[in-house]
């Protein structure tokens, strides 16, 4: 029986979908796996995988069309199937938003029986890559510890994409962790427990609803500090040099800050935290988002246990990202499950500005330039390198000294770079 | 000469399941087997064993328990020759059961030594052969003495396996050196025929690799067997006689001799990588002696070479060789395979009671610093188990405290080896002890004794 191609809800707050560019001819065969289209979603541009095998019979729309999540793009089935109630009924059908019932939506019983290619042996039984059925919420497929340890984590599987036989979720899909690294070393990890919650107190519950209602609804503070960068950029030029020589990895003042920053925020757990309504999250692991600007607005790809990579490490993985945001290929589980937040705009020659919260984030830091400039010391005039930070901060979650302590800590460690090795 | 797709050297477990794996996917396949198909596995390894093991375990049975069964037997005599032909006869079928897969599949078994020629060439005897997409190298091992003490096999007085599955007759006392798998085996089967058999190993415990638990239930058994077990036991000296080996052993802090009429070496296995052809073909070895392969694609430095089963590295199991057989087929034809979990292959010794485990030992878990709990059932509070007088040993289940996953799994028992799949589905799914106790077990069965152990790690054991 032939099988409906829909458009899928690709990333978690897409409501439609804008197809790019067909993968695969009306007429071609795939398997199960294969990539039908090219879908741009309001993140990115995601493939379109194909749920059933056989002949890809027809494409309903053409590309550039966009349509809501649920819409039929396409239709899978035996040759010569006929398919002209599939394809006249879901033009009759007003395609749901979001969603979508469950009667339009490929159930696992249609794919199981939709044909298989007649030659013995079965590529389908090996293939590797096969995508998440999102099912647009009906059904996810995942291992049971897969299971427990998103819903503990709080991620949304619907955004993962399977690794398992069939697409299935299993628990190395969760982890930005290396791929041979199984669960036990997901979970064993460092001192166990990814964060704490801690209920909100009345003293707290008070903050939180005296300052929505002043400044709302994230009650928002700004805290600026002005860096010492001369250290740092001896240094960096240092490193550079090798890197050079050695043609490794260059890193620039923004990896530098983000691993002080990922570094600070461990001495400082406060400002490491998401705003959860009626509790805060303090997370044991440190998780940096850094926003990237791209062709359509910015996106804030996310550098997984910072304080734990070295510099090189995070420039690569830096650069790694931004390339994938600029490419619009970045994965869900690629931009989400930040602690905080680091916006730069030093390099557009911008002294200092104030970023906006990206919740449920409570902390992100704005950065300007580093730029020389006279300053005082020791009673004399002197010429230094400078940057200018400023940190926004949720102050429901985090109170003016706390900030400021964090901002205190951050900066020492920028004047002392040893401190990013201590 | 003749040109075809792959070209597999060695007919072994892994070698014959990635030819019929590779016709199967459209290829055009050649196997070269020196001796026999089916390897060491089929004719002197798994399959003999278990044949004489079968032997072993009834004459217990009928000597120990007849007559609590209610059945006269009178005395008991064994004939370890008698014995000896069957589990060759069984070898035998399974060796044709071989031969019979590959004409079925179409696979041509090309007979004789195959050396590797660099360019994806093999020459067996005067014939150069030519695989066009790749050459599989699975070429297995074989057993090996100790010569540095002395103990350099024979093939009389100092023995391995080879020679221990052919002997007409049981020796009448057998120094077994090496507590694997295959060293207890044996000390069972001979055991069982009547022999006084010694068990020595060099590490602390018999059956080192088990959880500690695992290795403990099988020593007392053995022990109230008669089998005498030695661990952490230096063998310093070896004086080898025409029907007498007189063994020196140092074990904690005293030093003894060791009288037998044999000594049967199963201390470790040496793979086949010489006089093949190996390096001159560009394929390199690790400083252990293993063919060093890209773990993830089974590929030797050689492109176009792959390896699989004992050759390419530990664990050396057939079942682990053969699925590296399946993995690389597949590979070859351009298929993308499913990575092999090598955390997640079962390792079992089929002596009574049988040891059979899957993932992390105790052990393991500690020294990873995992936040464990422990589920244990005993097969003493097992209604089947007591009907059938296999009361020995347990199943063990090592639960991650947090999410419920089944790090480890250790079963002792006289079925253990049946049983332990149940716990390797579990894990490549990534079931958790929950999933594993909601699947309903039948009662009465052994397999009961999983389910109560998965829920003894959450506190729950209902029947203990």
């Amino acid at each position: 029986m032939a099988t409906k191609v829909l458009m899928e809800a690709l990333s978690p707050t897409m409501e439609e979908g804008r197809l790019v560019e067909w993968k695969k001819a009306e007429g071609d065969p795939v398997a199960v796996g294969d990539v039908l289209a090219e879908v741009e979603t309001d993140k990115a541009v995601m493939d379109l995988q194909a749920r059933a095998a056989g002949l890809l019979l027809k494409q309903t729309i053409a590309p550039g069309m966009t349509v809501p999540v649920g819409q039929l793009v396409g239709v899978i089935g035996a040759k010569g199937e006929d398919i002209a109630s599939l394809v006249s009924g879901s033009a009759a059908a007003p395609a749901p938003p979001r969603n979508p019932a469950p009667a339009v939506v490929p159930t696992v019983a249609a794919v199981a029986t939709a044909p298989l290619p007649s030659s013995a042996p079965s590529p389908a039984a090996a293939s590797v890559t096969a995508p998440v059925p999102t099912d647009g919420g009906t059904r996810v497929k995942a291992s049971p510890l897969a299971r427990k340890i998103a819903a503990d984590r709080g991620m949304d599987l619907r955004q993962i994409r399977g690794s398992g036989p069939e697409g299935r979720i299993v628990v190395r899909d969760l982890s930005t962790l290396a791929p041979s690294l199984g669960a036990a070393a997901l979970i064993g990890r460092g001192s166990g427990e990814p964060y704490r919650d801690v209920p909100l107190t009345q003293i707290r519950k008070t903050i939180a609803k005296r300052l929505t209602q002043s400044i709302g609804p994230i009650p928002t503070f700004y805290l600026t500090t002005e860096v010492d960068m001369e250290r740092i950029a001896e240094a960096r030029e240092a490193l550079n040099a090798r890197a050079e020589a050695e043609k490794g990895q260059k890193i620039s003042f923004n990896d530098i800050v983000i691993k002080a920053t990922a570094l600070a925020l461990r001495q400082h757990p406060a400002c490491n935290a998401w705003w959860q309504e009626d509790r805060v999250r303090y997370w044991n692991e440190v998780h940096v988002s850094v926003a990237v600007a791209v062709e359509e607005g910015l996106i804030t790809p996310v550098v997984r246990d910072a304080d734990r990579k070295t510099l090189r490490e995070i420039a690569a993985e830096v650069r790694e990202l931004a390339a994938k945001a600029r490419e619009r290929r970045l994965q869900p589980v690629e931009y989400s499950g930040g602690t905080f937040s680091i916006s730069n705009l030093g390099m557009f020659e911008i002294d200092q500005f104030t970023a906006v919260i990206n919740p449920p984030e409570a902390g992100i830091l704005a950065i300007g330039s580093v730029t020389a400039k006279p300053v005082a010391e020791q009673g004399a005039v002197v010429v230094r390198r400078r940057m200018r930070v400023t940190m926004s901060c949720d102050h429901r979650v985090i109170d003016g000294a706390l900030g400021a302590a964090f901002l205190k800590t951050l900066k020492a460690m920028l004047e002392n770079p040893l401190a990013l090795v201590w | 000469m003749a040109t075809f797709d792959v070209i597999i050297i060695g007919g072994g477990p892994a070698g014959y399941t990635c030819a019929i794996r590779s016709a199967q996917l459209g290829l055009s396949t050649a196997v070269v087997e020196k001796d026999k198909l089916g390897g060491v596995c089929v004719n002197i390894g798994c399959i003999p064993t278990k044949a004489l093991l079968y032997s072993s375990r009834i004459a217990t049975v009928v000597a120990r328990e007849a007559k609590e069964l209610g059945i006269e037997v009178g005395a008991v005599k064994t004939d370890y020759g008698v014995a000896m032909k069957r589990s060759r006869r069984v070898a035998e079928q399974n060796s044709k059961g071989v031969e019979f897969l590959m004409r079925k599949h179409k696979i041509t078994v090309i007979k004789g030594e195959g050396t590797i020629l660099p360019g994806k060439k093999v020459r067996v005897g005067g014939d150069t052969h030519e695989a066009k997409k790749a050459v599989v190298l699975a070429t297995g091992s074989r057993v090996k003495g100790i010569p540095q003490i002395g103990l350099e096999i024979d093939r009389t007085s100092v023995i391995s396996s080879d020679e221990a599955l052919f002997l007409e007759k049981h020796p009448g006392s057998l120094a077994v050196i090496g507590a694997g798998a295959v060293g207890c085996e044996f000390a069972d089967i001979f055991n069982s025929f009547g022999s006084k058999v010694t068990l020595i190993e060099a590490l602390p415990r018999m059956l080192p690799l088990e959880d500690t638990e695992s290795s403990d239930a099988v020593a007392k058994s053995f022990r109230k067997r008669g089998i005498e077990v030695i661990a952490g036991a230096k063998v310093s000296k070896a004086i080898v006689g025409k029907d007498k080996v007189t063994l020196t052993v140092e074990a904690g802090g005293k030093t003894q001799t060791i009288e037998a009429e044999k000594v049967l070496m199963a201390a470790g296995r040496a793979v086949n990588t010489e006089k093949m052809g190996f390096k001159e073909a560009g394929v390199e070895l690790t400083d252990r002696g293993w063919v060093k392969v890209n773990l993830a694609t089974l590929e030797t430095a050689a492109p176009g070479v792959y390896c699989i089963g004992d050759v390419a590295g530990p664990p050396m199991l057939a079942h682990k060789g053969s699925r590296e057989g399946v993995n690389v087929a597949e590979r070859i034809a351009g298929l993308k395979p499913h990575p092999i979990r090598y955390d997640n292959i079962p390792s079992v010794t089929y002596c009574h009671p049988e040891v059979a485990s899957i993932g992390l030992t105790e052990e393991q878990c500690k020294e990873k610093k995992l936040d464990y709990q422990v589920g244990r059932f005993p097969f003493s509070a097992n209604g089947r188990a007591r009907a059938t007088n296999e009361t020995e040993g347990f199943v063990k289940i090592i639960r991650e405290k947090k999410y419920g996953e089944i790090l480890g799994a250790h079963i002792v028992g006289g079925h253990a080896s049946e049983m332990i799949h149940e716990l390797g589905v579990a894990r490549e799914n990534e079931y958790t002890v929950e999933e594993v106790d909601l699947a309903v077990h039948a009662h009465p069965t052994l397999s009961e004794a999983v389910a109560e152990a998965a829920l003894d790690s959450m506190g729950r054991a209902l029947n203990i």
